[in-house]
């Protein structure tokens, strides 16, 4: 599904990522953990399209499509779903509406006509309680005043309504308490199909106990330095990152 | 009575317009009108029409406007004739008691009857002649003749407006909404003069909506008094939606008395050359002034609102926001006055301009200007200019929007923090709207009538 080869990207000419390989098949769950500052947001907004980053080497494709070429909205249409480190609160624009534009332009993408009202209204309940997010989270603007967990959970309703086929979690589970997290996970695992695939992004192993990945790597000054099972997510939550960052300096 | 004028000295010829025309302009006046009206001549002959020379309108150059051929109308024929025919104007969702003012003259008005006792609207003219004791002691000691040559100038040629005076213990159950139309097949110079008064105790809330309704140039010098008595709750929203051959000046000067709160909204969602006065003065203790402002600028438009609050009197708090939006090589302004006299003591004066500027062309330029003579007060101001947040960018086309659609999402964002202040919740819903469209580009002239919103009952000409 996606094949990420050799991939660099930079800001301001500081290389943050130096050369990353991964591939994803459909069904899969990979989980990314690193050390703060490794390059794991910026992994994930150079997928989803943030043009602040400059790709300077390397190619991604996506069932078959050259990502790199396409614009932020049309990776989002053709199913890469980024749920962000920290979501963006924008006043004044309803949730309903803002779910709705995007629902539209996605099924526009497809050659499908727009939602009825009706039918819209329903899918945002059926998938509210799928992802078991207050009904009044979504009569609000979006994510404001939101708490650091509602935030998380409004991207996990947003990935519900959107029907991605990648979803990239960055950091959903930071600043949650437990049951924040075992709401969002479940809501995750919810979605999850053998046709879609999933990227974990996490410090803690604990996420991993609800999400539980078929691949861990770690990600370290830019590059996947580690890869295995999810045996390697419980060493590094005993052991830290210490002896990766001593293993790999340079 | 109708005249046309031409216009290129502007001092000299404005004083032989009005020597020549002034019995006419005095026919029918109430005489304190007639008296200041000799005054503030005197006044305008030294002031003249402000060029940006003028430190308070260094951003706006007024003289070039007030240049060219006009008609002028000395009398309200124009206002009875014609005109209110094709103005078929139904409010459904704005549940309002209307009040129709044509080229600055009294038109006619709605729903009147079923006004509160007591509440008087109407034409100021009329009504001045017939409660000449209240006229008297409000009209015109607002104004500052001696120092702003465009208060001068209406003062000396205004003869007709709007006048509403809420008695002593009234809450008026819905807005009054004053419709100012500019109408007609010439150009024209229009002075309209405004008087609002809300006696103790008393409550209103009052739309000035200011329409252009024909293509032709207008040149419109109006002035409002605002008085808000004593424990009197006053919020006044106006509403600009005028061609971009209008220019527009407009003064309001409103004063507070003891436990007052008053409420200015000035919201200008489409303008040609427009210049808003909007001066406070907290006349007493325990005032509170909420001051809000929006304006939506494209092509070549000129947006300058000055703001004066004067804090005259301790414990008096105010609140200040004005927001813009710049598009293509338009240009806002912003000026905000705040001064804490010496004793003063305990003012709370907040101000924020916070401006979007959506390319290069554009520009704004805005200005605190705080001078603090109390030791014990709190104030605090701030301005920003700025470009469409990157990364609010970026999140919505993450989730598949088109940026075109992001953006208005995100200049909607932006201005929404104004539009929520508007207490009025119909007005507010149909000033959302109508912002929204305003930024999608769809908003032709009759679309942005506020008077008439979707409907389309109005011929636009
Ligand atoms: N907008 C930016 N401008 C400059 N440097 C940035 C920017 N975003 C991220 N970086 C740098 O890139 C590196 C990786 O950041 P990030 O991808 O956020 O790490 P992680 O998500 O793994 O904590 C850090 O050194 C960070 O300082
Ligand atoms: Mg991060």
């Amino acid at each position: 599904m996606l094949v990420i080869k050799d991939l660099h990207a930079k800001i301001d000419n500081k290389e943050i990522l130096r050369g990353i390989n991964l591939e994803i098949k459909a069904g899969e769950v990979h989980a990314i953990m690193g050390p703060n500052g490794a390059g794991k947001s910026t992994l994930s907004s150079v997928l989803a399209g943030n043009d602040k980053f400059e790709v300077s080497e390397g190619t991604v494709t996506f069932n078959g499509k050259d990502l790199l070429a396409l614009p932020p909205e049309d990776r989002a249409r053709e199913g890469v779903f980024l749920s962000f480190q920290y979501p963006i609160e924008i006043p004044g624009v309803s949730m309903v509406n803002f779910m709705r534009t995007a629902l539209n332009e996605h099924r526009k993408y497809n050659n499908l006509e727009p939602l009825s009202a009706s039918d819209f209204l329903k899918k945002m309940r059926d998938k509210k309680n799928l992802v078991e997010i207050d009904s009044n989270l979504t009569n609000r603007s979006v994510n404001e005043g939101f708490s650091g967990g509602e935030k998380k959970k409004n991207e996990i309703f947003q990935m519900a309504m959107l029907e991605h086929k990648l979803a990239i979690l960055d950091e959903t589970d930071s600043g949650l308490d437990i049951d924040a997290l075992r709401i969002v996970a479940n809501g995750v695992n919810k979605l999850k199909t053998k046709e879609n695939a999933t990227i974990v992004i996490t410090h803690y192993q604990r996420l991993l106990d609800y999400i539980v990945p078929d691949f861990v790597h770690v990600l370290y000054k830019g590059r996947i330095v580690k890869t295995g099972g999810k045996e390697l997510a419980l060493e590094l939550e005993e052991k830290g990152y210490d002896w990766i960052k001593k293993e790999f300096e340079d | 009575m109708n005249i046309t004028c031409r216009v290129v000295n502007l001092q000299e010829e404005y004083t032989a317009l009005f020597d020549e025309h002034l019995s006419t302009l005095q026919a029918g006046a109430p005489d304190k009108m007639n008296a200041l009206r000799l005054e503030a001549m005197e006044s305008f002959k030294k002031l003249g029409i402000p060029s940006n020379k003028v430190e308070d309108y260094k951003y706006s150059n007024l003289q070039p406007f007030f240049k060219g051929d006009f008609n002028l109308a000395l009398s309200n024929d124009a206002a009875q004739a014609g005109v209110t025919a094709t103005f078929n104007c139904e409010v459904p969702a704005l549940n309002t008691y209307n009040i129709f003012m044509v080229n600055g003259w009294y038109s006619h008005q709605n729903d009147i009857s079923l006004l509160p006792k007591g509440v008087i609207v109407g034409s100021l003219l009329e009504k001045a002649k017939e409660n000449p004791a209240l006229f008297e002691k409000y009209y015109g000691t607002r104004t500052p003749i001696g120092s702003d040559g465009l208060a001068a100038m209406n003062t000396a040629f205004a003869q007709d407006g709007a006048f509403v005076y809420i008695p002593k213990g009234v809450v008026v159950d819905k807005p009054i909404q004053i419709v100012n139309i500019m109408t007609g097949d010439s150009d024209r110079l229009v002075f309209q003069r405004n008087l609002i008064i809300a006696d103790e105790n008393s409550q209103l809330k009052v739309m000035l909506c200011e329409h252009t309704l024909s293509t032709q140039k207008y040149v419109i010098n109006t002035v409002t008094e605002l008085f808000a008595n004593e424990h009197s709750i006053l919020d006044m929203y106006n509403i600009q939606n005028q061609h971009n051959f209008t220019t527009q000046v407009a003064g309001y000067y409103a004063s507070q008395k003891k436990h007052t709160v008053l409420q200015t909204n000035h919201l200008t969602l489409h303008a040609g050359f427009a210049r808003n006065n909007i001066k406070i003065k907290m006349d007493d203790e325990f005032c509170e002034s909420h001051m809000n402002g929006l304006y939506l600028l494209d092509k070549n438009q000129h947006v300058d609102n000055f703001t004066f609050v004067d804090h005259a009197y301790p414990n008096c708090v105010s609140h200040e926001l004005f927001k813009g939006v710049m598009d293509d090589s338009s240009v806002g302004c912003f000026t905000g006055k705040v001064l804490v006299r010496k004793d003063a003591q305990k003012t709370n004066a907040y101000q924020s301009n916070n401006n979007l500027i959506l390319c290069e062309s554009a520009k704004m330029n805005t200005k605190p200007q705080l001078e603090i003579y109390a030791d014990d007060v709190k104030c605090s101001h701030g301005a920003t200019i700025g470009q469409l947040d990157d990364d609010a960018m970026f999140y919505l086309r993450a989730r598949g929007i088109n940026p075109s659609e992001a953006r208005i999402l995100l200049m909607y964002a932006f201005a929404y923090e104004v539009l929520e202040k508007i207490k009025v919740e119909a007005l507010k819903e149909q000033i959302k709207g109508l912002t929204e469209r305003r930024f999608r580009g769809d908003f032709d002239k009759c679309d942005s009538c506020v008077a008439c919103g979707a409907d389309g009952q109005m011929s636009c000409g």
